[in-house]
């Protein structure tokens, strides 16, 4: 078992924003999770990391190193580093804060950079690099963490069908490689091709399992409705308004 | 030539003053680059206020004591900074309100102390330093600090390159990033207290923060400003003691004053984003 959450409540300043969260991942599933804007696919993966404390329920994580691709990266771009020095980061496992680079890990480097197509791209600032490539780099440095979970939020937003079809290969790669892979998409037609399983989150899960079971067109509509619904009465956990004595607890 | 060499070669004071500005020169200059990295600028200036409380009680319990003022000092400066950082990351506040609260009160606290005891000429070294007559202890102290600050820096560099570039990565990876955070903050007030020793308070903070600024305009990757800014603080160090001999004037503003001319010097003149680069593009570079 890769993931599993048993009663996941998750919020903010005690609004929650996935509800009651039950979920199995098996070891070695590729999961794309779908879901409306503001229905908690991006809480869930932060909770997931132990960026936000759950505010009911469990998270154990069976994997022994996770690796995290955020939307909104705190990337200082700016910052004075070479790709390879950036890139270098994902093998934080292998060095810690003080260890050096041996010869090997540099070419370990050389071959992410390789992996993601930016081959010679070694000694460039990242500040000089396109949007496209920075994902590119980012996915160089994923791979370096050699990580058994990967969450990816959004990981192919915003860029253009190649630079896409490029990182979409990388994620199969690792699903061949028998690792876990959860992916926060927005593009309905890539998850039916490409990702086995999905998981619907509606704030709570519409459903989970094969993505052909999963991604019915009444389903979709059903998460749409519930995001909806949950919009106009967002500060409350429904499950509890409907118990009034506990109430005084959410 | 002699102009540039005798008043260091014959006066002990003039080579103490030397000695004292260059182990400045190399602790704090690192430590600015990395508070201009991390968009922290300000936050040296705000520091060098909040260590004023602290070295005016060590003032006021034991007069002008090195010791006293020094502990008291870096005291002051180390509270500020971790009420800061708490603040910061337990509520809603951002860290450079947290900062400019804190410092305020500090400051507050430090302008009362102060006058207390009166006007003095010997709190005016404590504002505007004594570089030029730096006593052994001072000087002892003023190397011991470049030493622990540039052993401290190698040691974390990076964790500390990862809290500036990419800080969420760093919490994904570790558990570095608040003791990095508190650790950097703490080399920032002892090289604010090692500075005032020799500039004074209010001047401490330019050989931290100018050099690094010019550093920006000259290299494009963190070992090359941090070279560049030890360089730039060291010429202005012997230009602004070398004007102070020659020309009479207060050696901590004349030291500030040449870090601010080569950092004009290189905010236009520089080969990496300067106004040179901006205004005067070379060719693009073609097959």
């Amino acid at each position: 078992m890769a993931l599993r959450v048993r009663d996941l409540t998750l919020g903010y300043d005690r609004h929650p924003a996935v509800h009651h969260l039950d979920l199995e991942l098996a070891e070695g599933s590729l999961t794309a999770i779908v879901g409306p804007n503001g229905a908690g696919k991006s809480t869930f993966l932060k909770g997931v990391m132990g960026e936000l404390p759950p505010l009911e329920g469990k998270i154990e994580r069976g994997a022994a190193r996770v690796a995290y691709l955020p939307q909104l990266s705190e990337v200082d771009r700016s910052f004075p580093l070479s790709v390879k020095a950036f890139v270098a980061m994902g093998l934080w496992h292998r060095t810690g804060a003080f260890g050096g680079l041996s010869r090997a890990d540099l070419s370990r480097v050389g071959e992410a950079l390789a992996a993601v197509g930016l081959t010679g791209f070694e000694r460039r600032p990242i500040s000089a690099l396109s949007g496209g490539q920075v994902q590119r780099v980012m996915f160089a440095r994923l791979l370096l963490q050699d990580a058994d979970l990967i969450l990816l939020d959004e990981p192919f937003t915003a860029l253009d069908a190649k630079t896409a079809a490029d990182l979409l290969a990388v994620v199969q790669r690792w699903h061949g490689e028998g690792r876990t892979v959860l992916a926060v998409l927005h593009d309905i037609e890539a998850v039916r091709r490409h990702f086995p399983e999905t998981l619907l989150l509606a704030r709570e899960k519409v459903a989970h399992g094969p993505t052909d079971t999963v991604l019915t067109a009444e389903n979709l509509f059903r998460a749409r409705q519930m995001s909806e619904a949950f919009d106009d009465d967002a500060n409350v956990c429904a499950r509890l308004a409907e118990q009034p004595a506990k109430r005084g607890a959410a | 030539m002699s102009w540039l060499i005798d008043p260091f070669a014959d006066f002990a004071f003039m080579q103490r003053a030397l000695l004292g500005c260059l182990a400045i020169s190399l602790g704090a200059t690192p430590v600015g680059v990395f508070l201009l990295l991390r968009r922290m600028s300000l936050t040296g200036d705000a520091m060098a206020h909040a260590i004023l409380p602290g070295a005016a009680v060590g003032y006021l319990v034991a007069g002008l004591n090195l010791g006293a003022m020094t502990i008291g000092g870096v005291a002051a400066g180390l509270v500020v900074a971790v009420l800061t950082g708490a603040v910061a990351r337990f509520t809603a506040l951002r860290e450079d309100a947290s900062l400019a609260a804190f410092y305020l009160i500090s400051l507050a606290l430090g302008v009362l102390l102060v006058s207390l005891k009166g006007s003095n000429v010997d709190l005016m070294h404590v504002l505007f330093g004594t570089v030029l007559a730096l006593d052994d202890a001072a000087l002892t102290l003023l190397c011991a600090i470049a030493t622990v600050t540039l052993v401290a820096l190698a040691l974390v560099y990076r964790p500390l390159v990862l809290e500036c570039a990419d800080p969420r990565f760093l919490r994904s990876v570790s558990r570095w990033s608040g003791p990095v955070h508190f650790l950097f903050l703490g080399l920032v007030v002892l090289n604010l207290v090692a500075g005032f020793q020799a500039l004074g308070t209010l001047m401490a903070v330019g050989i931290m923060i100018l050099p690094a600024a010019a550093a920006r305009f000259w290299a494009t990757s963190i070992g090359g400003m941090l070279a560049v800014a030890a360089c730039v603080a060291a010429i202005s160090s012997v230009a602004g003691l070398l004007a102070s001999y020659h020309a009479g004037l207060p050696s901590g503003p004349a030291i500030i004053l040449a870090a601010g001319t080569l950092y004009l010097l290189s905010l236009v003149f520089g080969p990496s984003g300067s106004l040179a680069a901006r205004f005067w593009p070379r060719a693009h570079l073609e097959a």
